[in-house]
């Protein structure tokens, strides 16, 4: 049930009406009073003209995933009422634009239905199509506003930071902001709904979404080559990434350019380019889903042979094939891991959130150069096309990068012979050198059979000696990338284990199952290859809930293939409808699992 | 890409460079492919013309993708650095690289094969973005390390050693780069070794993409009568337009060039290509002129070969780009960061 500051408001309306501004202006407002709130997309693979919703979760808890109610549902949208209407929680409010007359035959009289014409209300007040429907959009918030006690004062000052170099659309925005609210305040006289109240709970938090995180990361982690192929629902982390280097990384004296986006033919290229790049020395790195890792995949089989760095950013969509581009999944993990024909194998990164997206980022590329090898973000549309609040991002100015193992020219003037792929240290890691550095740098990079020394062969032994020195540096990684968060209850023989995005559905799970006594270890993998860590915390438990949002349940497989595991005690729980995971599939799962008989 | 290594053995009095090497500094391991191979004559050519313009090797990038073609940067310029990419690609990879660095000299040995079927997207791609590079094809119709099918470039009526002859359109590297707005298309043949190298330093030496089309038969697989990529073929039908003499920086023009046929073009580093005409009325700086010809001398059954188009006033894919010239591994880290305390005023946007 809603509460105050426990409210759940969702705005139907239809995609490319311009909703995204108004949306974003409520989410921005309960923000700024103090309250926590997350922000959900669901939106249609199309560009104008089909069903849109915008969920705000305000969530006094700080929780991070999609509430299971809608507690105000914003009907704007005459296609989706009948479904929308349907959402609405009992005892829950819907409002609708009562400009046009609507079928009595819709109402549930288990809610409360607000009637404000907007259009006609807008239509009275502004002039033109365009500015009309943006302002119903607007005028909309008003009647939030007044409903749920929304600062006025926050409104604006909001508006006044947005419209800073255009004046005279803060005072439009606010009229239509008061068309809604006073139109509410005059006429609604139901029951109220739960109120906005102010906490402080914001403080040093910010709402961003993970693509623009993971951009930003980029940026700090000193990538210059940014080659892509457009692909929902990646496409707005290179926007992100251009827009922050048109700003930080122009060189003051020339006026040019330290960085270069290339907007590849396809992806196949866009590897290409990345892997052509990073072997010049240059961090480089691909935002691409699901579709762009297969036709990467040969390339991406080369870079691990060849041993040249990359970064990915796998933001991944529903599949298999095209699937739904506009929703989310987890199902990548196994094509990510295994990318590529023969033997070859992937260090994975599993940002939970955007604030993970952004540490990740420079952590990726240093695990790259460091292993020279691809290594792969693997995000999702949740996590990077929706509004999270997350602790402020901080940089470290004191923070060294690691290029890895790379000659310079002096060091190589001092070497009798350099070769490629000799395991000098025994960690399985070789030394590269970077053309054009010395004369005695020159290697031949080849993904044909080679021996240590770079040169082509055909021979067993030669050919199996790299690929076992390759397996050695896996080890390596296994202990370099980061280790899993692991959080103890008062119980301990069952647990959670997740990755990436299923990460606030499950501690809110914990927190309603340890309400109900049902104690549970959790464990989020951050990486693959998993840490030792990751096994020993199997190993302690009687049943392991693997959540995941996959049918194929991959996460799972991948444990159990890394750490040779008996699969009996890892216990799927599955959500792979394309919509994010909420807290109580979780619960109603776990409860599910101990009626049977598992262990809690 | 198997290979034998050559013992590094030279005669005292061999020629020297400006950088004090050999030629035989200049070679590589020595070529696995069939004896008689129209790609070992271009590999020979490559060598001579590198070392004629005294590139450093290791500021040599020779890259490649898959075919027999592909296998010979491992036979020329042992010191310099390769990349042997996947097939088809390697268009892609020198994209990156040469965004990265600049310095180097980008030199792509590719085949028909590899550019005209597999590859097609990324040989397109490279021309529109105008990337600085010297990209080779070594076209003889078909695969020869999968034994012999045909390839795109197979000329109608072609005969294969066995089965029916080719019935498709063959996709010309030439007038396709000429419609894709290529700055410096060539094509010649791997037995006129006399016309190849200064055709190939013009390519090295020009800022944008340069195309060498070379038709570069296979002995074991279409070198038979009824082949339209035979040498004997291509011997007949034959047809000098445009041939280039290289002038060094600082050289004089020794030459006889007759009124009105000769053409310099100075080229960044000082030095000229001279266009010598053949052909007296055809204008190697008209794209519409030239593919109006090419095509009519195509039906006249003619291989048509020489500096066929240049534009020297194209910027090339750095310069569109607006990129530093620093090559962006030298960068400073600190530099590629926002300054101190600037991450606090993004962070103020997403409140």
């Amino acid at each position: 049930m809603a509460g105050p500051n426990d409210i759940v408001i969702k705005i139907a309306t239809v995609n490319g009406t311009g909703s995204a501004s108004a949306n974003g202006l409520l989410r921005k407002a309960i923000f700024r009073m103090g309250v926590p709130v997350v922000g959900k997309n669901y939106f249609p693979s199309n560009i104008q003209g089909l069903p849109t919703w915008y969920e705000i979760r305000v969530t006094k808890d700080g929780y991070q995933s999609r509430s299971d109610r809608v507690d105000i549902m914003v009907a704007m949208n005459v296609q989706t009422y009948t479904r929308d209407m349907a959402d609405v929680a009992p005892g829950g409010w819907l409002i609708y634009d009562s400009t046009w007359p609507r079928s009595r035959q819709l109402d549930r009289d288990d809610i409360t239905v607000i009637g404000v014409p907007l259009s006609r209300l807008c239509n009275e007040r502004f002039d033109g199509v365009r500015t009309r429907i943006l302002m119903k959009n607007i005028a909309y918030v008003g009647v939030i506003a007044a409903l749920t006690n929304i600062d006025l004062e926050v409104i604006m000052g909001l508006l006044e930071e947005t419209f800073a170099e255009k004046q005279h659309l803060i005072a439009a925005n606010m009229e239509a902001i008061h068309l809604g609210y006073d139109y509410a305040m005059e006429n609604f006289n139901g029951p109220s709904p739960p109120r906005v109240e102010k906490m402080d709970a914001t403080h040093r938090h910010i709402v961003i979404d993970g693509n623009t995180a993971s951009a930003l990361g980029c940026v700090y982690a000193g990538a210059t080559v940014g080659a892509w192929y457009p692909i929902t629902p990646s496409t707005s982390l290179m926007d992100a990434f251009r827009a922050f280097c048109a700003k930080y990384r122009i060189d003051p004296e020339s006026g040019k350019r330290t960085y270069a986006i290339i907007q590849a033919e396809d992806e196949l290229a866009a590897i290409g380019m990345v892997l052509g790049a990073s072997w010049m020395g240059a961090r480089s790195f691909t935002p691409t889903s699901g579709p762009g890792i297969s036709l990467m995949s040969e390339f991406i089989g080369y870079g691990y042979y060849a041993e040249i760095p990359a970064v990915i950013f796998n933001v991944q969509r529903t599949g298999p094939s095209t699937g739904m581009p506009t929703r989310t999944q987890q199902s990548d993990i196994l094509s990510c891991a295994y990318a590529s024909h023969g033997d070859t194998k992937h260090v994975l990164l599993f940002p939970a959130d955007p604030h993970e997206c952004f540490t990740m980022a420079p952590q990726a590329f240093d695990l790259a150069d460091r292993l020279q090898t691809p290594v792969m973000v693997l995000s999702d549309l949740d996590i990077g096309m929706n509004d999270w609040m997350v602790p402020e991002f901080e940089w470290d100015e004191s923070y060294v990068h690691d290029r890895g193992k790379i000659l310079s020219a002096e060091d190589l003037e001092e070497m009798d012979a350099f070769y490629r792929y000799l395991d000098v240290d025994g960690d399985g890691i070789p030394y590269r050198t970077l053309p054009g550095t010395h004369p005695k740098g020159s290697y031949f990079t080849r993904g044909s059979g080679h021996t240590k020394y770079g040169a082509y062969t055909e021979n067993a032994t030669d050919y199996q000696e790299v690929i076992d020195r390759l397996d050695a540096k896996w080890e390596t990684a296994r202990k370099l990338v980061p280790g899993p968060e692991i959080a103890y209850s008062k119980f301990n023989n069952a647990a959670i284990l997740t990755v990436g995005s299923g990460n606030g559905a499950c501690k809110e799970a914990l927190d309603r199952l340890g309400a109900q006594n049902v104690g549970l270890n959790y464990c989020r993998v951050k990486a693959f290859p998993f840490s030792e860590s990751v096994k020993e915390f199997i190993d302690k438990h009687e049943v392991v809930y693997v959540v995941e949002q996959n049918r194929d349940a991959q996460l799972r497989a991948l444990l159990i293939l890394d750490f040779d595991l008996q699969p009996d005690k890892l216990v799927s729980l599955l959500h792979y409808n394309g919509i994010p995971m909420n807290a109580g599939f979780v619960v109603d799962r776990v409860l599910e699992e101990i009626s049977k008989g598992r262990a809690a | 890409m198997s290979y034998i290594a050559k013992p590094s053995v030279s005669h005292p009095s061999v020629r020297k460079n400006k950088l004090g090497l050999t030629s035989r500094d200049y070679e590589g391991a020595v070529s696995t492919l069939c004896a008689g191979c129209g790609h070992d004559s271009v590999t020979a050519a490559i060598i001579q013309a590198v070392f004629d313009l005294d590139i450093e090797p290791h500021m040599l990038a020779k890259m490649s993708g898959i075919g027999c073609s592909s296998k010979t940067p491992a036979y020329f310029v042992q010191q310099s650095h390769g990349f042997n990419s996947v097939h088809g690609r390697m268009p892609s990879v020198t994209t990156g690289a040469n965004t990265a660095n600049r310095h180097l000299t980008y030199i792509g040995v590719s085949g028909d094969g590899d550019s005209l079927s597999i590859g097609v997207g990324q040989f397109v791609h490279a021309i529109r973005r105008n990337l600085n590079m010297c990209y080779i094809i070594e076209n003889n119709g078909v695969y020869g390390l999968t034994k012999g099918q045909f390839s795109a470039s197979a000329d109608i009526g072609s005969k294969p050693k066995k089965g029916l002859p080719n019935q498709q359109e063959p996709i010309d590297p030439v007038s396709t780069a000429l419609s894709l707005g290529a700055t410096y298309i060539a094509r010649s043949f791997s037995g006129d070794k006399a016309q190849l190298v200064p055709l190939i330093k013009g390519a090295l030496l020009h800022k944008g993409f340069s195309l060498v089309d070379i038709i570069s038969p296979c002995v074991t697989f279409n070198d038979h009568e009824g082949s339209t990529k035979s040498y004997a073929h291509t011997r007949q039908f034959y047809n000098h337009v445009v041939d280039v003499d290289y002038i060094a920086p600082f050289e004089t023009i020794t030459a006889d060039y007759e009124q009105g046929s000769a053409m310099p073009v100075t080229m960044h580093d000082g030095s000229k290509i001279m266009l010598r005409k053949i052909e007296a009325d055809y204008d190697p700086t008209s794209r519409a002129g030239a593919f109006k010809y090419l095509r009519e001398r195509f039906n006249a059954g003619e291989i048509v070969t020489g500096l066929l188009y240049i534009d020297d006033e194209r910027k090339e894919m750095h310069d569109l780009m607006g990129n530093v010239d620093t090559p962006f591994a030298e960068l400073p880290m600190q530099s590629l960061r926002p300054p101190k305390g600037e991450l606090k005023k993004i962070l103020k946007t997403y409140r």
